[in-house]
């Protein structure tokens, strides 16, 4: 499968995504910079990675949500491709108006940057088919800006059609009812703060990361 | 012309470094502080030719998130 990672200035976690994509794909992903206009065709999957683009300069993710190659992005999107965000990545895809909701400042204030036990709310989606209905997996979670914020008609709406993907088991970062991951309405964009990327391999301390990739390399055949 | 752009969060938006301020400004002994909300204060400097739309295009697509935030444009 062939897949892009978008790079920003000041994102941190494109070659650990690049590792993981390549370690489950056995292809290398394009890395594309976020002043490009256009994708690669035939992609699989693209991922948005983890970092402080831009700093995280006037809102996390917001100045990257308006770069080039988010247009592009969308627009793949909204064609019904993969779109995967990671951290930074997440808060990329709300500023772009690809997922609902906001991530604020955890609850606490403190940078969070550990492992956290998380909840397979939905096990039918591209990112989650490999996993089963409620199982809890061990992620690491690194971030400042975690806090998930929406209103509770669109928290309704997110639970009732199952598109809360994953869900912290443990108090985290003061997220409304503990949602760590969501899917778009298509269910063909997620993003999440967790980084299932730092958990592919035995080395990682774990490799609960690595099924995530792995389904989404089965659907894409 | 000279503008300034007040982000602010909506009511209803927790804001846990308001409540770090309100702890904080209790533990100096201020009494009767019972609130505080933190938001941004945005200086532009604009061109005459600029028009109200596009200042306002310029608050949504960009300098405030209007999930969580709201703004207010103020003349200098």
């Amino acid at each position: 499968m062939k897949t892009a990672v978008v790079v920003f200035p000041g994102s941190n976690c494109d070659r650990d995504l690049a590792v993981a994509l390549e370690g489950v794909t056995g292809t290398k992903p394009i890395m594309v910079w976020h002043r490009e206009t256009e994708l690669p065709v035939g992609l699989g999957l693209i991922a948005v990675p983890g970092g402080f683009s831009y700093g995280d300069y006037l809102r996390s993710g917001a100045l990257a949500a308006r770069s080039p190659i988010m247009r592009a992005v969308a627009d793949k999107a909204a064609g019904g491709m993969p779109v995967f965000g990671v951290c930074n990545g997440f808060q990329v895809l709300t500023e772009a108006g690809l997922l609902p909701g906001a991530l604020m400042r955890n609850a606490g204030l403190d940078f969070v940057c550990r492992d956290v036990a998380l909840t397979v709310d939905n096990s039918q989606s591209a990112f989650t088919s490999r996993y089963a209905a409620g199982e809890t997996i061990k992620v690491p979670v690194a971030h400042h800006d975690g806090n998930y914020v929406a209103d509770q008609e669109t928290l309704d709406r997110l639970e009732g059609e199952g598109r809360v993907a994953f869900r912290y088991g443990e108090e985290v970062n003061g997220s409304a009812r503990r949602i760590a991951g969501i899917l778009n309405d298509a269910g063909n964009v997620l993003g999440m703060m967790p980084h299932p990327e730092r958990r592919i391999e035995g080395a990682h301390g774990g490799t609960d990361g690595r099924r995530l990739f792995e389904g989404l390399l089965e659907i894409a055949g | 012309m000279k503008l300034r752009i007040h982000v602010t969060l909506k009511p209803g938006v927790l804001d846990p470094q308001g409540k770090a301020i309100e702890h904080a400004l209790s533990g100096l002994g201020f009494a009767g502080v019972e609130g505080a909300r933190v938001g941004k204060l945005i200086e532009l400097d604009l061109a005459d030719t600029v028009d109200d739309a596009q200042i306002d295009a310029m608050c949504r697509q960009l300098l405030a998130n209007t999930v969580i935030e709201n703004y207010r444009i103020e003349r200098a």
